[in-house]
Order: structure tokens, then C-alpha cells, then sequence
């Protein structure tokens, strides 16, 4: 499979009065033309900086990126704002966690949805907003031509997300990134918009990047995952194979964080204890030892690489689950 | 009120406005019963007493304050602003003299506000892209020290510069514009600059500040991720959800002006309504005084209320919390 996008050597540091923050160590990723893969981490480990870099978008004198971002063939980096620009709307499009702020709130619906195809399609005006309104159609808005003439504080969180969705794929991209697209709704919500998403790329054979840090999310929307932690990959694999065979602890632990809907009310919701390591300054070895119930000493010495598991399965871990190496388990 | 929406809103301002008028002139025709020396006395000094008796009378000093305000009240409503009585008896309509110093005031005003709003925009927008480098940094702070001399120390120092070391301009004076227009301008750059130069810093600050935060807003990023150019972004999406404190500053610095002119007025000898509320404190001509106050506040009132109706314009979201 040829892949749509390919991420090498992805390095971005920010420039902080405390210091420099490194905030994606060296990612290595490639998306397959017409898949869907979820790229799953707590807040903080790097996964919406990491796509929005991905995409060009990180923008400021603070910033420092390296690394390719190949795109259909084209590498990114070496283009300016100006030429990214080209590839943005038709080629990538993103939709942001939450509807609330990522719709601008002195502009109206239409206008929003149309100005994309305006620019980037050179449509007319009135080609613009008849297309916005069989959009909306799409994302399941009933009554578009009316929703078209609100303001998004007018709408409902869940309809905001679908305008902001159908203001994303409104110039046919090849590659959506989704960042957190139901963290901010509803649980009954989260399910219909996780399913027009499904829906809509295989309506239009679309390659799709969902960020989330809820392992359930990615478990029935992806064909593949990468979990991140401190700016890393830290496994990868095929989604079956991924919770078929779990390697990292730190994949684990985010797992068994999920609340379960049999679980006995008294009983607590397991946490990963800890923090993330200093950004500013990471520790050496492993960036999860600390936090670890599995940690050794070689994991809080020397910085464990990428090891390949077969099945397209890597993970970064001395000590993988189910491997029969001897660990101290508490 | 609700139910009356736009119209509700309306009506409530235009109460706020009688109210706002009401307790200014009120408060100030009771404060000058409290002068040391009795308004008898001012406008009825040397006369004898038969014509003293008729004075007063004419000028309703034999009224109580309560009555003598109410009826002043009847007339400002009706449009007459009482007279402006000479030493000598004579006396003319104080309406005469709004008529022909209002309006230079409120020219004054206007280019004030116009040459502050086409420098702030652009150089707000520009110390924003910038921020933190080395010309926003000397822009804000050369605005900040700008702003932190008195307006009438600023006039001061201008007039005595360009009028008088330089000469290139005059450094007082007022030629109107059918008269001469070239004369007209070059007579109003100074008190303009010397007003307009605060409100300058005081809009760069506000604007710079408001497009800061809104380029870090989510839907700026949505702006770029849809591929338009950053021209395209400043115009339709940061500018306007950036200039509602603008837009408000901008309305309530109508009423400050009102009290900048005051000064800068008398300072250039421009026969606006400044100049005459200095002529007629000192001249002690407190009747003419309260129509000017109140006049005053009419326009304070106004101003105010176009600057909620402008804003509701810029956000729409203020338009429905208005109604609500």
C-alpha cells in the first residue's frame, strides 16, 4: 500500500522562556491511502502537535519543526505557507476538538462552510452556498438552508461539530485529520458523529487521522493506531492486532483507564499514576519508567528504540507484555 | 421588554437618557444656589430696587430652585436654552451660541476620531503580526510615553514647536472651512494631534491586545487549515470579532473627548462649545452654563448608545444578549 502521507524524522520544539520544549521526538509515520488511523495519548504527549505540524499548521517564531512530511508525493517541508496553502482544503483538512471556539462567532454558517469553496474551488458565490447547503444535507443538519443564516452560538455542540465537519470536507481532501473530534460532546453525540465520520469516508474514499485519547474510540473507527507518549511513538500496529496483543504498558494502562459500564460503582477508576516527564527537560531511559509498574533499572537507564514484533506491530519497551523475559510485576 | 426585542432596548436607553439629564442638571442648578455669592447678586447687582425686582423676576430668580429648575427644564425640552444676559441688561438666546459652537465642536470631534481610527487600525494590526519584536516593542512604548502626557501639556508643547519655533503652522486660532479650507486644516492639525494622539496609544493598545488573542484562536487555525490567504484571514475572520473593545473604547471615548475639547478649545481659541462654557463660567453666566451641561449630557447620552448599537453590529452574539 502506497502511503498517502509520511511522516520522517518529525521533530518540533517550541521556544519557551523555561527552556526548550520538545514536544514531538522523532515521529515516524505513514498513512495508507484510504485508511483510517488513530493516533491515541493523553493530554500532553504530543498527538495534536504532532498532526498539526503534520499539516503545516503550527505556525509562530517559537516554532522550530524538522523532519519530512511527505503528501501524495510532494514533500512539505520544503514548501513555504504559500504553496502549503495549495494542498490545504483539497488535499488535507482538519476539524477541531471543540465546535465551541473553532467556528469563528461573528460569521455566519453559510459563509464559513463557502468561503473554502470559494477560494479554493473558485466557485461563485451562489454555487458556494448551494453546495454548503447539500453539505450540511450530508452531515445529517436537517433543514440546511436555515442553519445556513445562524451563528454558530445558535446551534447545539453536536451540530456545530457537524458544520465544522462539513466545512472540513467541503473540497473533497484526500486526508482529514480528525483532533479530538468528540472529546467535547456528549456521549450519544460522540457516537453519531464517530459514525458520519465512518460513513463519509467511505462515501468519499477518504484517508482519515483520528487523535483521541480514548483507546474505545479507535478501537471500532481505525485500521491502524499509534499510541504516543512524551512526543514519541511508543507502539504501533494494526488495530486487531493491537488489542489482540498489547506490548507497551503504557498501552495498557490507558486501556484499563477506560470506565466500564459493568464495573461496580464503588470501586475506583484505575488511573495511570504520575505525570508526564518535564518537557523541558526529559529524563533518560524509557519516558514512561517513572510511571511504570513493570519498570526495571535498564528502563530508567538507556531509552528502549522501536522494536518490530512482526505484523506490522512495533513498540519501544525493554520489557513488552506477554513476552516471557523475567519481570518484576507488582 | 423582552417581547418588544430591537424597540425594547431602545426605549430602555431612552429612558437611561432622560434619567442621565435629568440628574446632571438638576444636580448642577441645585449646586449653584450654593454659590458664596447669591445669583441675585451676579445678575442683579447694581440695580435699584424697583428694576432689581423686575430682573429677577424676568430671570425667575424670585422662584424657588425646584420651580426655577422645572420650568428651565420645560424650556430646554421645547428648544429654548435661556438667555445669556449682558452687564448691561441686554440679553441674547443661548440657542444662538450652541448653534454656532456646536456644531465646530462636534467637527473637532470628528477629525479627532477619524485621524485616531486610521492610525490605531493599521498600526494596532501591524504591533500584533510583530508582537514581541523589536518594532512593536518601540511602537508600544513610544504610544505608552504619548499617552501618559496630559492632553493640554501635549497642545502646549505642539503649539509652541510647530506654531511658534517652526512656524509652519498657526499656532492658535480657527478659520472655518467655507472660509478658506486649506487655512481651515491647517488651522485644526494641532488641537486635532494633540487630542488625537492618546486615544492613538489607548486604540493601538486595545486593538493589538484583542488581535493577539483572537490569532490564537481556534478558528483562525480552522482559516488556515481551509487554505486562505492571510489576507483573506485578517479581514474576514481576525478583525472584526477583534475590534468589539475597540468599538466600545471608541464610543466612550466620544464622551471623554467631550471634555477634551473643553480644554483644548480654549487653548487653540477655537469659538467651539468649549470656549463658550469657559466664556460663560467666567463670565458667570450660570443659566447658559446649565444648557451647555446639558447638552452636554444629551451627547453623552447619544454617543453612548450608538456605540452599544455599533457594537451589537460587530458581535453578533451582544445583539441577542441585548434582547435576552
Amino acid at each position: 500500500m502506497t502511503a498517502l502521507l509520511s511522516i520522517k524524522d518529525l521533530v518540533v520544539r517550541f521556544r519557551t522562556p523555561r527552556g526548550l520544549l520538545e514536544a514531538v521526538r522523532g515521529v515516524n509515520l505513514d498513512i495508507p491511502a484510504g485508511a483510517s488511523v488513530g493516533i491515541v495519548g493523553e493530554s500532553g504527549s504530543g498527538k495534536t502537535v504532532m498532526s498539526r505540524a503534520a499539516m503545516g499548521l503550527l505556525s509562530g517564531s517559537n516554532v522550530e519543526r524538522s523532519g519530512s512530511v511527505m503528501f501524495d508525493g510532494q514533500e512539505l517541508s520544503s514548501l513555504d505557507s504559500v504553496q502549503v496553502r495549495e494542498y490545504f482544503g483539497t488535499g488535507m483538512a482538519m476539524i477541531f476538538q471543540d465546535p465551541m471556539t473553532a467556528l469563528n462567532p461573528v460569521r455566519r454558517i453559510g459563509t464559513q462552510i463557502s468561503e473554502g469553496l470559494r477560494v479554493r474551488l473558485g466557485m461563485s458565490k451562489k454555487d458556494a452556498m448551494k453546495r454548503s447547503a447539500e453539505l450540511l444535507a450530508k452531515v445529517r443538519i436537517p433543514d440546511p438552508e436555515a442553519v445556513l443564516r445562524k451563528f454558530p452560538y445558535q446551534l447545539s455542540g453536536g451540530m456545530r461539530q457537524r458544520v465544522m465537519i462539513a466545512t472540513a470536507i467541503a473540497c473533497n481532501p484526500k486526508l482529514l485529520f480528525a483532533d479530538e473530534p468528540t472529546t467535547a460532546l456528549d456521549v450519544t453525540v460522540q457516537a453519531q458523529i464517530l459514525n458520519l465520520l465512518a460513513d463519509l469516508r467511505k462515501d468519499l474514499g477518504m484517508s482519515m487521522v483520528l487523535v483521541t485519547h480514548d483507546l474505545g474510540v479507535v478501537a471500532n473507527n481505525t485500521d491502524f493506531v499509534a499510541v504516543m507518549y512524551a512526543g514519541e511513538i511508543v507502539e504501533m500496529a494494526p488495530t486487531t492486532e493491537l488489542f489482540a496483543n498489547m506490548k507497551m504498558p503504557y498501552t495498557e494502562a490507558l486501556l484499563k483507564s477506560i470506565p466500564k459500564i459493568d464495573a461496580p460503582t464503588e470501586k475506583r477508576l484505575p488511573v495511570i499514576e504520575g505525570r508526564l516527564p518535564n518537557p523541558t527537560d526529559r529524563p533518560e531511559g524509557c519516558g514512561f519508567a517513572s510511571r511504570c509498574s513493570y519498570a526495571q533499572d535498564k528502563c530508567r537507564q538507556d531509552r528502549p528504540e522501536l522494536e518490530d514484533a512482526g505484523n506490522g506491530h512495533l513498540y519501544r519497551c525493554w520489557y513488552p507484555l506477554g513476552s516471557t523475559i523475567a519481570r518484576k510485576s507488582s | 421588554m423582552k417581547r418588544l426585542g430591537a424597540l425594547g432596548s431602545v426605549l430602555r436607553q431612552l429612558g437611561q437618557a432622560v434619567v442621565v439629564v435629568i440628574g446632571s442638571t438638576l444636580f448642577l442648578s441645585l449646586l449653584l444656589r450654593l454659590l458664596p455669592v447669591g445669583l441675585a447678586e451676579i445678575y442683579a447687582g447694581g440695580f435699584d430696587e424697583a428694576s432689581r425686582a423686575a430682573r429677577l423676576k424676568e430671570l425667575r430668580l424670585d422662584k424657588d430652585p425646584v420651580t426655577f429648575y422645572l420650568l428651565w427644564l420645560r424650556d430646554f425640552v421645547a428648544g429654548d436654552f435661556g438667555p445669556i444676559v449682558s452687564p448691561g441688561g441686554g440679553t441674547t438666546p443661548v440657542a444662538d451660541k450652541v448653534g454656532s459652537a456646536l456644531p465646530i465642536s462636534l467637527q473637532l470631534m470628528f477629525y479627532v476620531q477619524v485621524v485616531a481610527l486610521v492610525v490605531s487600525v493599521p498600526l494596532g494590526i501591524y504591533t500584533a503580526y510583530r508582537s514581541g519584536k523589536r518594532s512593536d516593542k518601540a511602537i508600544s512604548y513610544g504610544l505608552f510615553t504619548a499617552s501618559s502626557i496630559p492632553n493640554f501639556v501635549f497642545g502646549l508643547l505642539l503649539a509652541v514647536f510647530f506654531g511658534v519655533t517652526l512656524a509652519w503652522l498657526p499656532p492658535l486660532g480657527y478659520v472655518s472651512p467655507g472660509e478658506n479650507l486649506v487655512e481651515h486644516f491647517r488651522t485644526m492639525i494641532l488641537p486635532v494631534a494633540s487630542l488625537a494622539i492618546p486615544l492613538i496609544a489607548t486604540y493601538t493598545r486595545l486593538l493589538r491586545a484583542d488581535v493577539i488573542a483572537t490569532l490564537r484562536e481556534d478558528y483562525v487555525t480552522m482559516a488556515v487549515s481551509k487554505g486562505l490567504s492571510n489576507k483573506r484571514i485578517l479581514f474576514s475572520h481576525v478583525l472584526r470579532p477583534s475590534s468589539v473593545t475597540l468599538f466600545t473604547s471608541f464610543a466612550l471615548n466620544m464622551g471623554a473627548l467631550m471634555g477634551g475639547t473643553l480644554v483644548i478649545e480654549q487653548l487653540f481659541t477655537i469659538p467651539g462649545l468649549g470656549s463658550e462654557i469657559g466664556i460663560a463660567i467666567f463670565s458667570r453666566q450660570f443659566f447658559a452654563l446649565q444648557s451647555y451641561v446639558a447638552i452636554l449630557a444629551v451627547g453623552f447620552v447619544l454617543f453612548n448608545t450608538l456605540a452599544d448599537i455599533a457594537v451589537g453590529f460587530v458581535d453578533p452574539r451582544t445583539r441577542e444578549r441585548r434582547r435576552a
